[in-house]
């Protein structure tokens, strides 16, 4: 039995230890905006944060986050409405989709550590994030864009 | 999703509706409602009782809501918010109450495909026929309400006007219940909106409909689909993509892992899979688990040992032989030029296996239920798997459905269903007991019907002015549609069918006097893998041929390389183009040349070992080209061969641009894909299967290497052509031509690896000192 924190509601969940979190929170809780895509770590578009960090939850046990506080995509904010999500929708960033739950909450992340990021900042932690419609240019604006919301800055437009 | 899962879902509606106690499933103790009831595909779009339904292609609900019937996949392009955009502008209505509903597979809608950037010109015409015909029909009633005669009236906005008085076109439905429908010729003798008066079809600052779902976690793909009672299998792929055979299988080790059901061997009449085992269980992991314990023996099939030199060499020597192929083109005089040529020149290009990767793995949940065997999945051509999927089954085309999601991308690889057919037959063998298949990644790579490696090859005859006199073009490789789709292929010059996806843009709008295009289906990639329809198809390869050998003419002839192309680019004879398709011809093409080299600065001083390259072509097919130019500007380090793309400057003429913001997007999308072939992303035949089968060897292009862009579409009232792939093609031999003008080294293999351009440094250097 593992017990933990998910979008502020406490679960407790009986899989084996070594089950990805991945698929706990697609399957035994029944959160599917997590996306599986490469299942080695390497696409992103499984990141959740665990207690606050940006983390792939295709390689994670869920063994590794007893008591951990964990937020998916729907629990980013509750009305959908982060600054990420905002600029992701005022820049039109998400063409399939598939891997953008991913790098929402890789770019929420980045946000955190680096208010005013730099676009060698952005390549850096967003370079684990594929994106195969290749909505990378988007992303970089629109990750800019946010940053500035949160910094209470006026908008460009 | 259901309202149920997303309110299921969505945290703040947890907490309102108090936080329920379950114990459904194997593993939620406390907690959330595990969200185990049918996650299905939004039916927000649905009209509802009451609508009126001119056409089948939209209805308005008494309360003005109008729900727009889409047969085309989403899958990043938003085409629901641009096709929808082109019937409610010519419908007038308010397009804040515009829904979208992507429909089921049912014959009513005829050809049910999403590929070959073809949405928005197939249904450019329909939807705007359907969108007159609402207008007519609700004009009509409108003018009988307001006590008028329909020609006092305009529409505007979702009403109908005269003079001072208005009715919404919800009110027109609920007060005047019209019922008018148009036959075909009705349809096509309406009176259509000039350019001048649209208002949604080119207006830049609309929103994608499909977009804000896509930012919170409630789009729902195939992946997400899920109905009671359902169990997962994941399959051992077998050691050859055919004729493999279960000689044995040994579970014992599977049936330690907690949650394994048992194994089914695939038998299936349509030949989709063969040699399948999937494990089932009650939960993916477990599924995964197992496949990975379950021992199975096999024989494999022929093509075991077969690599990706042998199937290039094979393509080598059917070039090389007089007999087979299909002329695509094939003019008089192309022999007899070559003989009386003063000089001439013979260049082969080849390019690598290309693996699709669509970020969401293969998968389908499939079941019966009264009668009706359901598939849910994410599909791009439901017309093409549903007879296999009722030869598998062994049962009528009319006792399946396919249901529509979201698509974790397509890019082609959704084009070919055959990953249906293993789940529809796994739960078959359950007696119709819902299955949820998914490939892993490396069971998807395996899978993949991916794009076949190429052999171009291209001779060209001189005079003694050096005028081009004749060109003879070949290309082999797999032919998707040979394999996947015949009745779909073109016919040849020489009447003989032939896969137009295997060899399109080697017929180019170019002059060159005599002109042969012979196409040649290379059966070991045929026998050895499905080969695949990959964004951009053939001229996403033929391009790497046709545009380098032209720059290799340029230098070998000491021409500017633009206007080389503007001189051959001039719409004589077969390259005048056709109204309304291709209407203009290669002067359109020449126009798109002439911008970009303008914009980006061509013939200007550049520095050391930085190049710019230029290359263009008409998209995907000479029937409906979308006109595109690429200028490529790289800088080459000579002491690891590292080519750096610093910037791509496009320009495009698809006719009229509907979706201004989404045309932006797919053209930047595809133009990184083409990138991504040219320097990040290849692969390679070993064995019969593709080398690469994660993301740890296969290195598609990644946020840090994305040059600066400039994209430009010329204005255009023309009839809109297609925008999903073009932006590919002209990419990768921009990148070439650049970085010969670099360097001074000519790469004619892709993708262009930094060892490659090493060694070509170095042979360069020697040939320099010698």
């Amino acid at each position: 039995m593992t017990s933990f924190r998910l979008n502020g509601h406490e679960v407790s969940v009986d899989v084996p230890d070594d089950t990805p979190l991945l698929w706990v929170i697609r399957d035994e809780i029944g959160l599917t905006g997590t996306k599986f895509g490469c299942g080695i770590g390497m696409c992103g578009a499984c990141t959740v944060h665990v207690g606050g960090r940006a983390t792939r939850s295709c390689i994670t046990p869920v063994s590794a986050i007893q008591g951990a506080d964990i937020t998916t995509i729907e629990g980013l904010d509750p009305a959908g409405a982060h600054p990420v999500q905002e600029a992701w929708k005022d820049l039109q960033v998400p063409q399939c989709g598939y891997c953008q739950s991913g790098q929402i909450m890789q770019a929420a992340s980045l946000l955190k550590d680096y208010p005013a990021p730099t676009d060698e900042d952005i390549d850096a932690v967003m370079a684990g994030s594929l994106c195969r419609c290749m909505t990378y240019i988007r992303i970089r604006d629109a990750i800019k864009k946010a940053a500035s919301a949160m910094r209470g800055e006026p908008s460009n437009g | 999703m259901g309202k149920l899962g997303r309110m299921q879902a969505s945290p703040d509606r947890l907490s309102r509706r108090g936080f329920l106690m379950t114990a459904v499933g194997a593993g939620v103790m406390f907690g959330f409602p595990a969200a185990r009831a049918a996650e299905q595909f939004p039916t927000a779009g649905l009209p509802g009782d009451g609508a009126f339904e001119p056409t089948i292609w939209c209805a308005i609900a008494p309360d003005g809501a109008i729900s727009v019937n889409i047969i085309r996949a989403e899958m990043g392009q938003h085409i629901g918010t641009a096709l929808a955009r082109i019937i409610a502008d010519e419908m007038d209505a308010d397009w804040t109450r515009v829904k979208i509903n992507y429909v089921d597979s049912d014959p009513k809608w005829g050809l049910m495909v999403t590929g070959g950037s073809w949405s928005v010109w197939m249904t450019w015409d329909v939807f705007r026929q359907a969108g007159a015909a609402a207008r007519v029909a609700l004009t009509e009633a409108g003018a009988h309400l307001l006590g008028v005669r329909p020609d006092q009236c305009t529409t505007r906005d979702g009403a109908v006007v005269a003079g001072a008085k208005n009715i919404t076109y919800g009110d027109i439905v609920s007060r005047g219940r019209p019922t008018r429908s148009f036959t075909p010729d009705e349809m096509a003798k309406l009176p259509l909106k000039p350019a001048t008066e649209r208002r949604l079809v080119g207006n830049g600052a609309l929103k994608a409909l499909d977009i804000p779902a896509k930012t919170d976690g409630t789009a729902i793909y195939g992946i997400d689909a899920k109905v009671e009672g359902m169990v997962y299998a994941r399959p051992k792929m077998p050691p050859t993509r055919y004729g493999a055979k279960i000689r044995s299988v040994d579970d014992s080790a599977a049936r330690t892992v907690k949650g394994y059901l048992r194994h089914i061997e695939i038998d299936d009449p349509s030949g989709t899979v063969q040699g399948w085992v999937v494990a089932i269980a009650t939960s993916y992991t477990a599924a995964i688990r197992a496949a990975d314990l379950l021992k199975v023996e096999w024989t494999p099939g022929e093509t075991a040992h077969v690599s990706e030199k042998e199937v290039l060499d094979h393509g080598r020597a059917q070039i090389g032989r007089q007999d087979g192929g299909v002329y695509v083109f094939n003019d008089d005089g192309v022999d007899a030029a070559f003989t009386a040529a003063a000089s001439t020149i013979e260049r082969e290009y080849t390019c690598a296996s290309v693996m699709h990767y669509q970020l969401e793995p293969t998968n389908a949940l499939a079941f019966e239920k009264d009668g009706i065997f359901e598939i849910h999945a994410g599909n791009q051509w439901q017309s093409l798997i549903l007879p296999t999927l009722a030869k598998a089954l062994g049962r009528p085309e009319d006792r399946i459905v396919l249901r529509t999601y979201l698509l974790g991308g397509g890019f082609g690889r959704r084009l070919n269903g055959d990953y249906m057919i293993p789940a529809a037959l796994a739960s078959q063998a359950l007696g119709g007991k819902p299955v949820k298949l998914i490939l892993t990644r490396s069971d998807d790579m395996q899978f993949d019907s991916f794009r076949s490696p190429s052999v171009q090859r291209v001779r060209v005859a001189f005079d003694k002015a050096q005028a081009i006199t004749a060109m003879d073009y070949q290309a082999a490789a797999g032919w998707p549609t040979q394999v996947m789709a015949a009745a779909f292929m073109s016919k040849g010059v020489d009447g003989k069918p032939y896969d137009q996806f295997a060899i399109a843009g080697g017929d180019h709008w170019y002059d060159v006097g005599a002109f042969r295009v012979r196409a040649l289906s290379n059966d070991l990639a045929n026998r050895t893998f499905r080969p695949g329809w990959l964004r951009s198809v053939s001229p996403g390869w033929t391009s790497w041929g046709v545009e380098s050998v032209w720059d290799e003419i340029a230098h070998l002839h000491g021409k500017d390389a633009v206007q080389f192309r503007l001189d051959h680019l001039t719409g004589k004879g077969r390259n005048a183009g056709q109204a309304p398709d291709s209407v203009g011809g290669a002067r359109r093409q020449a126009a798109v040349v002439r911008r970009a080299a303008e914009k980006a600065g061509w013939g200007q001083p550049l520095p050391k070992d930085t190049g710019l390259g230029i290359a263009t072509t008409f998209g995907q097919e000479r029937g409906m080209p979308t006109w595109i130019a690429c200028c490529a500007l790289v800088h080459v380090d000579r002491a690891t061969g590292i080519v750096h793309c610093r910037k791509l400057t496009i320009v495009v003429d698809a006719g009229t641009i509907v979706d201004p913001d989404g045309a932006r997007a797919q053209t930047e999308g595809a133009a990184l894909w083409g990138l991504s072939m040219a320097l990040f992303e290849g692969s390679e035949i070993v064995n019969g299967l593709p080398r690469d089968r994660n993301l740890d060897t296969y290195t598609p292009l990644r946020i840090a290497d994305v040059p600066e862009m400039d994209i430009e579409f010329i204005a255009s009232t023309e009839k809109p052509t297609g925008l999903g792939e073009p932006g590919t093609t002209p990419i990768a031999p921009a990148i070439g031509n650049a970085i010969f003008n670099a360097v001074g080294v000519r790469m004619r293999h892709l993708p262009v690896r930094p060892a490659d351009v090493l060694r070509a440094l170095t042979r360069h250097d020697d040939a320099e000192s010698t």
